[in-house]
């Protein structure tokens, strides 16, 4: 009996220590970013520079929406990491007689591709109200 | 004898009508009052009527009669045509047309709406824009989002020709309005932000078949220009003129969209428009002069050539597409010369331009803001603006950010067209008054891709809580008359009468009217929403009216829907850092306005 429990505790062991790393994981994978007084790390600054480059016509200056394209900042306040990644992957139309949305999809884009979790820390960093609009300095390395 | 003569006049008549280049109805067509025509009202596009029944005095009492939803929501540029007892109105994507009934006023005639991917809307890049169909001979001719250009029959709407001008896959799209110059239509191209190379192309209005087409950028066979016969400010600019501007084969990359308006004149059979921003916004990845990007071009309307080309911002380092209308105008004053035939251009670049449209000769280049700073003033012997170092985005380079620059991109004033009025010899500009901050970095280049390669930030001038002015402007003298303060970019275009007043649009859904002695303003009326259309105004059984599309969009619904950077910092005057949201929604109405009898 207590060989098998023994080993069941010993199983159990590395698959707390590994859901706790996970956990850890999570966080930084939901939170991506550094903020230190209004400055970013370089990651967080590639995402604001590639969302320049390929979001900032629809969706706005500093992701705060335009006027078709929804305010991403609030957006990052109900939708996942996962999620987002689904929507810029794969777009979403929402073409009918009324409306004429269309998120493309950079599934293909590699300077998109590429950088997303840069986009998506610099997103969510503006969306959680650490930072603020306009261009953010860099951290030093 | 008598007899003989008179029916060889009728011959040489006859011949003339049916000749190459004329287009007699059209050409008198532009000059009745009492219809609109041509997006920009006549070939010379001065948005000027002879309509006098609205005054000053009675400007006050005008009321919208009946109003008309398209049923798009996104931004609606461009205007009513009204041609006999018709009006035709369009929609931003899906380019819906509408013949509107003007004795059942608001009865759909017949209605088009095109079948197009809506991928298309993915690749535009500043909102669905369409700035409205041209007319000619009996057809409504139609430039779609996905560059299909289509002819429909005027009075029932069925299709009668169509042609595809570019491909979006490319990157390629269509915002402009045509121009039926002849037996022929003229379309340009947009794109520069996705590393196209510009063209305009004419197609015969017969049947859409390709007559010519002249790139902006690359060889001479392809930009159409005689390397001997075409001039930069009186010299001939030679072999290879563009190419010799790029580094290897960055010219197929080149940007020089066509996106603007063309204008005409039949007496020289020229057309005259400009060319866009070249290839990146990150200059560094393109050394050169990048001809001809950011050029006024004066063209042969029958075979295309380039007569003579001016560039106004080589080596562009800001965005400073020169695609804005060209207004011609006879008989200027310019200093103690009298010019026969001038051109007037107010530039994104901020600097008002006069030329002899003749010979492209360079007379006035003077700021139209005081706020523009970039450049000091533009050499009148080389034509080449004087950069300042400081606000030079090439001088800081890649991943430095440069600031303060004035204006911002959208420009001291973009597409949205001003008015001259011969009665005062004056220009009234709708313009905007914003500065920016830029950063160039490395961007590659993927077919159908943005290929932008700068981050902008943009906000009022230091010291000024508007974001707007709609001025009067003489360009004899280079000098601005007057300057209305707006809270947002007027981004309407204007129109002024005979009554002597301007009329224009504001981003909060305003038509303004105003007396165009000193600016003073006569009529305001709220309309549903934000105004980026351009007005009109015609004659219906002998009643003056005025017309404008209301619908909030454009560039300038992406720039300031959410308000400007600076907002959050609280650097705030009041109301200039207020988002555009916080005053319209968006929607397509069009309102027509009478003064009651
Ligand atoms: C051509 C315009 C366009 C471009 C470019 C664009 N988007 Fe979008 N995006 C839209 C529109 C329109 C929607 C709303 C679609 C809908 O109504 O379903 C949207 C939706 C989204 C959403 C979902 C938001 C929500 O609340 O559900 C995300 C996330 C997003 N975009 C991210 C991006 C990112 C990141 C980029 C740049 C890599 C980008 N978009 C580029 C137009 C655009």
């Amino acid at each position: 009996m207590t060989k098998p429990l023994a080993f069941a505790c010993l199983a159990l062991l590395p698959a707390l220590a590994w859901s706790a790393a996970r956990a850890a994981q999570d966080a930084e994978y939901e939170r991506p970013y550094r903020v230190e007084n209004g400055k970013v790390d370089q990651a967080t600054f590639n995402g604001y520079r590639r969302y320049g480059n390929s979001c900032l016509q629809c969706h706005g200056p500093d992701g705060s929406g335009s006027s078709y394209a929804p305010n991403l900042t609030d957006s990052l306040k109900h939708m996942t990491h996962e999620q987002f990644n689904y929507v810029v992957i794969n777009g979403r139309q929402n073409v009918t007689a009324s409306q004429q949305n269309v998120m493309p999809s950079f599934g293909h884009v590699e300077d998109v591709v590429m950088y997303l979790d840069d986009i998506y820390a610099y997103l969510k960093a503006r969306s959680d109200g650490v930072l603020g609009r306009g261009r953010p300095e860099r951290l030093p390395r | 004898m008598e007899m003989l003569r008179r029916a060889a006049l009728a011959l040489v008549l006859a011949t003339a009508a049916g000749g190459a280049s004329a287009n007699p109805d059209l050409l008198r067509l532009q000059r009745d009052p009492n219809q609109w025509v041509m997006a920009n009202g006549n070939y010379s596009s001065w948005r000027y009527s002879e309509l006098n029944q609205i005054t000053r005095e009675n400007v006050a009492t005008l009321r919208p009669v009946w109003q008309f939803s398209t049923g798009v929501l996104r931004g609606h540029e461009g205007g009513p045509l009204v041609i006999g007892e018709v009006m035709y109105i369009h929609t931003p994507f899906p380019n819906k047309v509408f013949a509107l009934d003007l004795n059942n006023p608001g009865r759909v005639i017949w209605r088009y709406e095109p079948t197009q991917d809506p991928s298309v809307i993915g690749v535009m890049c500043c909102d669905t824009v369409n700035r409205g169909p041209a007319y000619g001979d009996g057809k409504i001719i139609l430039s779609q989002a996905d560059t299909t250009l289509v002819a429909l029959d005027a009075k029932t709407g069925k299709e009668l020709w169509k042609v595809k001008n570019g491909d979006p896959a490319k990157g390629e799209t269509s915002t402009m309005s045509p121009l039926v110059v002849g037996d022929k239509v003229l379309v340009g191209i947009s794109g520069g932000e996705y590393g196209i190379r510009g063209h305009v192309t004419a197609y015969s209005l017969a049947d859409g078949k390709l007559v010519w087409r002249a790139h902006s950028v690359g060889p001479d066979n392809e930009i159409l220009f005689d390397p001997q016969k075409t001039t930069h400010l009186g010299q001939p600019v030679g072999a290879n003129s563009s190419l010799k501007t790029w580094e290897g084969d960055q010219w197929k990359i080149g940007g020089g969209a066509t996106w603007g308006w063309l204008s005409y004149d039949p007496d020289l059979n020229l057309v005259y428009y400009g060319s866009g921003n070249p290839g990146t916004w990150n200059p560094s990845q393109r050394p050169g002069d990048n001809k001809w990007s950011m050029t006024i071009f004066a063209r042969d309307a029958s075979t295309g050539m380039a007569r003579w080309v001016y560039q106004m911002t080589p080596h562009d380092e800001w965005d400073y597409d020169g695609v804005n209308e060209m207004i011609l105008v006879d008989n200027l004053q310019v200093g103690n010369q009298r010019i026969a035939k001038a051109l007037v251009h107010f530039d994104r670049n901020g600097f008002g331009y006069t030329l002899n449209r003749e010979n492209g000769q360079l007379l006035v280049a003077q700021k139209f803001d005081p706020a523009v700073n970039w450049a000091t003033h533009v050499d009148m012997e080389t034509g080449r603006p004087q950069v300042v170092k400081e606000f030079s985005t090439r001088a800081g380079g890649e991943d430095k950010n440069t600031q303060n620059i004035c204006p911002a991109a959208l420009g001291t004033k973009d597409q949205q067209p001003a008015a001259y009025s011969p009665r005062t010899g004056m220009f009234y500009v709708p313009t905007n008054h914003v500065c920016m901050d830029y950063e160039p970095f490395r961007v590659s280049y993927t077919a159908g891709q943005p290929f932008i390669g700068a981050t902008l930030s943009m906000y009022p001038p230091k010291g000024s809580d508007n974001l707007g002015n709609f001025i009067a402007w003489d360009a004899g003298q280079g000098k601005i008359l007057w300057s209305k303060p707006e809270r947002f970019s007027v981004w309407s275009g204007a129109l002024a009468t005979a009554g002597d007043i301007a009329f224009y649009g504001t981003l909060e859904g305003h038509l303004k009217a105003v007396d165009v002695r000193d600016g003073k303003e006569l009529f305001s009326y709220r309309t549903p929403s934000g105004i980026i259309g351009n007005i009109n105004t015609f004659t219906h059984r002998g009643k003056q009216y005025v017309a404008v599309m209301s619908g909030v969009g454009g560039w300038a619904g992406i720039g300031m829907a959410a308000g400007l950077t600076g907002e959050s910092e609280g650097l705030g005057a009041v109301g200039a850092y207020k988002s555009l949201a916080d005053y319209t929604q968006l929607g397509g109405v069009l309102t027509v306005f009478a003064v009651p009898n």
